[in-house]
């Protein structure tokens, strides 16, 4: 119990800090945003396929959902950042409750199929519908608007809206590890853990991956939507599966029965692609699918996995 | 009409590429359990070795060897990579060694044969429409559908008449017993795969012939080809058949009619199968759910 709280504290500390140890490092704070940006999308995704068991592999729909929910909202209705996200979340979370129960029944390499498939309706309709998206140029043309608190209007330069993105990163990380520690949390890994079982005990198996898809889409919308705010640009590559894939390897490379897996797997995902994209940029892909391969591999349980192996041992 | 046959022709085409593709995809996916996301990597190599064979050994040399070159690299793939994920119960894993690799052959073709398209010459006699009102009925169209017509029946009758084939069928209902039996399962799977791939191989090859050769050309043939098995049943070969030319058909004709939706309606489709017929058109009940 205490070790949880000493884990938690210190990841917390290293992220509120992260503006005077970055530039040390050589980093820069739009990074460290895209970083908090992919692990909460990676850490919606692990709800479904480290906690509940279920592999969907169609979560970047979501993500690009809430993307073009905050550009739309931005573009047409409104010039306030936080409705922008709210839209966003909603409009990734409405469109995944919408289409859980196409997907609740199924299993294994089933769902990842038909999640993966239902997340190619998206980037068609996001590709296609020129007058409302953009097409496949992507929908530009919105940006993000300064903060208005009240007492004061807060411009979002680059270190503000890190913390501007840590506010939300920390509402959706919070949200998920409540709901982990709830009852509904608990019938989620029991569901994970026998199926089947969990159906005998009377636990209505379908409801809950459908409230837990529901969840996760709501949670990746949200990623999504700071997203759109930090490019100031959505484009249909967002809704790709390939991106999708980009989510699971996230939540793999850290250890995706790990609570913070996700955040230590979008660290080095997007460490890595960074880095390597400037040195080699025609043949980064390659580096990415060897990176896939190598973590599949040699790190199944991911570096928290084998971390806590070794903490275990000794 | 005259627009509407065309258009349903072009689907006939792309469909029967999609019941090719969902072929393989099948037979991997029922046998090693494994969703292969490289299906379409595979294609493309197949197709862009027969691009740099065809100068040397003739389009028709092309047409055998291409597919058994794919099937050679799917061999070995397979025993080095992917033998290792049949012991993972959790299927994330062999999913995204295929995912890796899918990007790895993307970026090799693209570092190889150049981003941009290249065209790949089919034989003169091939070339020509047949008749002048049907310019779209070239030899060459009619010649692809006949040869896929030839590679799945003759896939079937394997299946059916062949030791081996019947072995593989036997596996897909229950591994463990045809291994107690003192069959080499692991022998099985391997040639399983191979033939998966050579199948995509040869869709490569003759896809080459029609659409231009890209890089990308997998990717959207992928999801194309999940969405055929996912419409005609996960498990079922005639299925995923079957879905592969209704899907095409149904993108070909929508085109006729309204363009803008000829992507997004195979999986308008296959979300209305999964509310009318949640199992898939033959699929069987009970099966993945």
């Amino acid at each position: 119990m205490n070790r949880r709280l000493i884990v938690n504290g210190a990841v917390w500390l290293v992220l509120l800090t992260a503006t005077l140890w970055l530039p040390l490092l050589g980093g820069y704070m739009a990074l460290a945003s895209r970083v908090l940006i992919y692990a909460l999308g990676a850490m919606a995704l692990n709800l479904l396929l480290g906690f509940t068991g279920s592999m969907s592999f169609g979560q970047a729909a979501y993500f690009g959902l809430g993307g073009y929910g905050a550009g739309l909202f931005l573009t047409h209705l409104t010039n306030s950042s936080v409705l922008a996200v709210i839209a966003g979340t909603l409009l990734g979370g409405v469109v995944a409750t919408a289409f859980g129960p196409l997907v609740m029944r199924r299993r294994g390499i089933y769902f990842a199929m038909i999640t993966v498939a239902i997340s190619q309706i998206f980037y068609f309709i996001a590709e296609r519908w020129n007058a409302f998206t953009g097409g496949e140029d992507g929908l530009s043309g919105f940006s993000r608007q300064p903060l208005h608190l009240g007492f004061a209007t807060v411009p979002l330069d680059s270190v503000a809206f890190y913390y501007f993105v840590l506010f939300f990163f920390a509402v959706g990380a919070g949200a998920i590890a409540l709901l982990l520690h709830s009852p509904l949390g608990h019938t989620f890994v029991a569901i994970r853990e026998n199926r089947r079982r969990a159906q005998f005990l009377g636990i209505h198996v379908e409801r809950y991956v459908w409230a837990s898809f529901a969840i996760a889409g709501f949670i990746a919308g949200l990623a999504g939507a700071l997203n759109a705010l930090q490019n100031n640009f959505i484009s249909p590559a967002n809704l790709y599966w390939v991106e999708s894939g980009n989510f699971v390897i996230m939540a793999v490379l850290g250890g995706m029965r790990n609570f913070w897996g996700p955040l230590v797997g979008a660290i080095i995902f997007i460490g890595i692609q960074d880095y390597v994209s400037s040195y080699f940029p025609n043949n980064w892909q390659s580096f990415i699918g060897v990176l896939f391969i190598i973590a599949v591999i040699f790190f199944p349980t991911g570096i928290l996995g084998i971390l806590r192996q070794r903490v275990k041992v000794a | 009409m005259q627009l509407l046959l065309f258009d349903g022709f072009n689907g006939l085409i792309q469909g029967a590429f999609y019941a090719l593709m969902a072929l393989g995809l099948s037979l991997i996916i029922n046998l090693n359990s494994v969703i292969n996301f490289a299906h379409g990597g595979f294609m493309v190599i197949g197709a862009y070795l027969a691009f740099s064979l065809a100068p040397y050994i003739g389009f028709w040399g092309a047409l055998v060897v291409g597919p058994i070159l794919a099937g050679v690299i799917g061999l070995i793939v397979e025993r080095t990579l992917v033998r290792y994920m049949y012991s993972r119960p959790d299927p994330v894993y062999s999913l995204l060694l295929t995912f890796g690799l899918a990007l790895i052959i993307e970026d090799t073709v693209r570092s190889i044969w150049g981003a941009q398209g290249v065209p790949f010459q089919i034989p003169s006699a091939l070339g020509s429409p047949i008749s002048a009102t049907y310019f779209f009925l070239t030899g060459y169209r009619l010649f692809v559908i006949g040869a896929i017509a030839v590679a799945t029946l003759a896939l079937f009758a394997f299946l059916r008449l062949s030791r081996f084939g019947i072995r593989i069928r036997a596996g897909v209902l229950d591994l463990e017993t045809v291994s107690a039996l003192g069959v080499n399962v692991y022998l099985l799977r391997s040639v399983n795969f191979a033939i998966g791939i050579l199948l995509a191989g040869f869709a490569g090859v003759l896809a080459a012939g029609v659409f231009q050769l890209v890089p990308t050309m997998g990717n959207d043939v992928i999801m194309a080809t999940f969405v055929a098995i996912v419409v005609g049943g996960l498990g079922n070969l005639f299925g995923s058949v079957l879905g592969g030319l209704l899907i095409g058909l149904a993108a070909g004709i929508t085109s006729a009619y309204y363009p803008v939706a000829s992507d997004v309606v195979i999986y308008v489709i296959m979300a209305v199968v999964l509310i009318v017929r949640p199992r898939g058109l033959m699929g069987q009940e009970g099966m993945f759910e």
